[in-house]
């Protein structure tokens, strides 16, 4: 195919061809970085959370009691809920994945230090890391020894008693190799508020209640702390069960206190729907404004690809009586329609790119992968070709006598 | 000439139905995009309290005594600070603002108790903020310090409690603390909810949660720390208590302060003050940072936390991109429309009609057009709306088509038509008529 005539055209009509590119431009440039932002909060929302969470349940209770006799109530509340039918391990903890809330200490690793090196989340609670079902791959589990009470723990904080503060911890291998790149964590010592603590234990994986900063997810240590605020986690036998289980274990709570609120119920998998619906409506957004796009763009081209066929019946008459096939004038508008594409798609890469620096600085995305370039070209190239077709498939229907017709 | 040149826009657009309807479809579909976000962006980025918010002051002072490298203060005070500023009175009217979450009981009401959100405040809080009462009004401001058992609810919990009667005299029980009830407030829904904004800059964008409802019981604020005690929600403490179940003591920040300050010369009067009450207590020995103190109108304090969620600002830049493409679409279209006439233009200029003539002619054609896609554009707001309301988000139910936006939807939509039949109407009016006559 001859692409100097379709320049030489294209240069007669400079303007429609400019608004067809800037279109292209403007939506290949937009949908590459509308599919990555879709690609990031897919990939948020598929996050491995390192729990067994089919088979937990979350139930949050107001008001335990007066602080004296929080800890027998909480003793009380476990007992009963570990004779619910189907429950395989409770634990009273502080926070719970997906929960939104954000117990955090700052982690030193030299008592010296002015600022920490990181900021990562605490969870306490006897039985936690069984209960959540959290995968220990290096070390031990937390153990009845070295557990401590809360109230202790802070008097002895208050008190500067560094015995009665906890001796061991557990971490996530994440938060390992954040601490110590390429060293073996066991045994190291990390420094919360001055108090050395020991690493005990590394689990493979466990997400933080509330995730700000995505790279931060899986800081995350295991203290040995007693708690009772009336968080509970519950273990189920059976995913299949969890519904019944919740039912009666929130009975059971009830039986021993009737004038208690059960602030929050719900199975685990329910926890992290919600936790992540804000991502779940942006995504489906951004699918809504692309195909709007594609499609706007598609009408585009076959409303501007309409208009040039008409304009030029005369000449495709011509050209027809002087020997082209309806291939030829078929062919002719398709490459010009892939000629402005290209055009309209180079540009918009550079556009592709200059937004995503931009988002990069405001909305701290991370950089567009070049993937993204072919694969969004591509696509660009196949609507285009779509949307020429038709009228091409017009242009090629007129026949030779038009050039005969008023010449 | 203008009912002219209509006419002829309407017969020309009724001439080609298909390209019309593109070219409506794409202002409607770009116009309501843009005004879907631009209405969501419009009510979150308000003026919470339009009638004073250029007098309402955020004073913050550093108490943290660590000695880790400060930059900003924290975003509230502890409660030494806050307490020791606002019994100066310095200010035409101050309030300490803290929360909690705390279990109710209605007495001789047969409800289960329920969990509620307590807000611990002055007697400033509501002249101050122009809180609209339904029934009796706020507390006197003796009985902030005299600790008074009085409280002042939502229309929301009213309405849950007591059917909506007026309540006031009743009481009901905080946390196992009877308070009498004495004003209920109208339905107040300030955006944001202004009052607590903090910590925005930790937020990563995701202050979605600046848009919740007030809370439902108000208590004088020594009152509320009595009666909430521990459970108060606090922003940071800089050290680990020494007693954690006592808050005022505690190295932790919690309480927030706002004044109203009637003139400039007050303002500075103020900072200076503030300036001064922190280098006191670094002479005191309680402050190590005395320079670092704020003074921040209500504006600028809700910009500093960025109050307006980074998803919603991103779909609004969306919405406009998507917009421009629209544009440009139409653009092309109506020049394949104008110049596909260039005959019949040609014919018109040379029976006398002036470039302009065809220029505006062609303009009341794209305006047309633009008013018809503001027509499609305003049912699609509506339905964008009705899709943003049913989000999960804290300001969902804010969210609704005001007049302002309603006529803004209409002005977008013509000035973006008449903007994108500016370069098809020029090339128009430059048609050539002899040679348009001759190919005739």
């Amino acid at each position: 195919m001859e692409i100097l005539p379709i320049l030489s055209t294209l240069r007669r009509h400079k303007i429609t061809a400019f608004l067809v590119i800037i279109e292209i431009a403007l939506t290949c440039a937009i949908v590459c970085n509308a599919v990555f932002i879709i690609n990031q909060r897919l990939d948020r929302m598929a996050m491995q959370s390192g729990i067994d969470e089919h088979r937990l349940l979350h139930i949050a209770v107001a008001d335990i009691g007066a602080s004296q006799d929080k800890k027998a109530h909480m003793q009380e509340d476990l007992a009963a809920l570990r004779q619910v039918p189907g429950v395989t391990d409770v634990a009273s903890v502080n926070q719970v994945p997906f929960g939104n809330s954000s117990w955090n200490s700052g982690i030193k690793l030299d008592p010296k230090q002015r600022i920490s090196t990181l900021n990562a989340t605490n969870y306490y609670g006897e039985n936690i890391a069984q209960t959540l079902g959290t995968q220990l791959i290096a070390g031990r589990h937390l153990q009845d020894t070295d557990y401590m009470d809360m109230d202790d723990v802070m008097r002895a904080a208050a008190a500067k008693d560094a015995k009665a503060i906890p001796h061991a911890v557990v971490i996530t291998q994440k938060l390992a190799e954040r601490l110590w790149p390429g060293q073996p964590p066991l045994g190291k010592q990390l420094y919360l508020a001055d108090y050395p603590i020991t690493v005990v234990g590394v689990v493979k994986e466990l997400v933080r209640p509330s995730i700000l900063d995505d790279s931060a997810r899986s800081y995350s240590m295991i203290l040995p702390i007693r708690m009772a605020v009336g968080e509970y986690i519950i273990r189920v036998a059976s995913p299949n069960d969890r519904d019944r289980v919740l039912a009666a274990a929130v009975a059971k709570l009830k039986q021993i206190n009737p004038h208690r609120v059960v602030l929050k119920k719900h199975v685990m998998d329910d926890m992290r729907h919600d936790f992540f619906r804000n991502d779940r409506a942006m995504a489906g957004l951004l699918v809504g404004v692309c195909v709007a796009l594609l499609v706007v763009t598609a009408l585009g081209i076959v409303g501007l690809g309409s208009f040039w066929v008409a304009q030029r019946r005369r000449q495709i008459g011509v050209r027809r009586a002087l020997g082209a096939t309806r291939r030829n004038i078929l062919h002719y508008f398709q490459t010009e329609n892939f000629v402005l594409a290209t055009i309209g798609i180079a540009l918009g890469m550079v556009l592709a790119y200059a937004i995503n620096l931009l988002l990069m600085t405001h909305y701290e995305l991370p950089r567009l992968p070049a993937i993204y370039f072919p694969v969004g070209a591509l696509a660009l190239w196949v609507i285009g070709q779509l949307a020429v077709l038709g009228p091409a498939m017009r242009a090629a229907a007129v026949p030779p006598v038009v050039a005969t017709r008023s010449v | 000439m203008f009912g002219y040149y209509l006419d002829l826009a309407i017969r020309s657009l009724r001439r080609n139905r298909v390209l019309t309807a593109l070219m409506v479809v794409a202002i409607a579909a770009g116009i309501g995009a843009s005004m879907t976000t631009l209405t969501v962006m419009h009510l979150l980025s308000g003026d919470p309290v339009p009638t004073r918010s250029n007098t309402l002051f955020y004073p913050q002072v550093d108490p943290d005594t660590s000695l880790t490298e400060h930059g900003e203060p924290a975003d509230v005070m502890d409660y030494h600070s806050a307490v020791d500023l606002w019994r100066s009175h310095r200010a035409d009217r101050e309030t300490l603002v803290a929360t909690a979450g705390a279990k109710l009981r209605a007495i001789d009401v047969r409800q289960p108790s329920l969990m509620i959100r307590v807000l611990a405040t002055t007697a400033d809080f509501f002249p101050m903020f122009d809180v609209p009462f339904q029934y009796g009004g706020g507390w006197q401001a003796a009985d902030d310090e005299s600790r008074a058992r009085v409280a002042v609810i939502s229309a929301q919990l009213n309405d849950k409690l007591f059917g909506g009667a007026n309540s006031v005299g009743r009481s009901v029980r905080v946390r196992g603390s009877e308070v009498r009830i004495v004003g209920v407030l109208r339905p107040w829904r300030p955006s944001p909810q202004f009052y607590e904004v903090a910590g925005g800059r930790f937020s990563s964008g995701n202050t979605a949660g600046y848009y919740a409802r007030p809370e439902d019981v108000m208590l004088p604020f020594f009152t509320g720390v009595e009666v909430a005690g521990d459970t108060f929600d606090v922003f940071n403490c800089w050290r680990v208590p020494d007693n954690f179940m006592h808050l005022p003591e505690s190295p932790c920040s919690w309480v927030a302060m706002w004044v109203q300050l009637g003139s400039p010369a007050k303002v500075s009067g103020y900072a200076r003050f503030l300036a001064g009450y922190a280098v006191q207590q670094k002479r005191l020995g309680r402050f190590t940072h005395a320079d670092n103190t704020r003074l921040r109108g209500l504006m600028q304090w809700l910009d500093y936390n960025r109050v307006v969620p980074s998803d919603v600002r991103l779909q609004a830049w969306l919405a406009f991109a998507f917009l421009a493409v629209c544009l440009f679409n139409t653009i092309g279209l109506l020049l394949a429309k104008f110049l596909r006439r260039s005959g019949e233009i040609g014919v018109r200029r040379a029976l006398g009609a002036s470039r302009r003539a065809v220029f505006a002619q062609c303009l009341v054609e794209a305006g047309l057009i633009g008013l018809l896609g503001g027509m499609g554009g305003w049912l699609l707001t509506l339905l964008g709306l009705w899709l943003v309301r049913r989000q999960p988000a804290a300001y969902a139910d804010l969210v609704h088509l005001d007049p302002l936006m309603f006529l803004t939807t209409f002005a977008l939509a013509i000035a973006a038509s008449l903007l994108a039949g500016l370069l098809p109407a020029f090339r128009a009016s430059r048609v050539a008529p002899g040679l348009q006559l001759k190919t005739l």
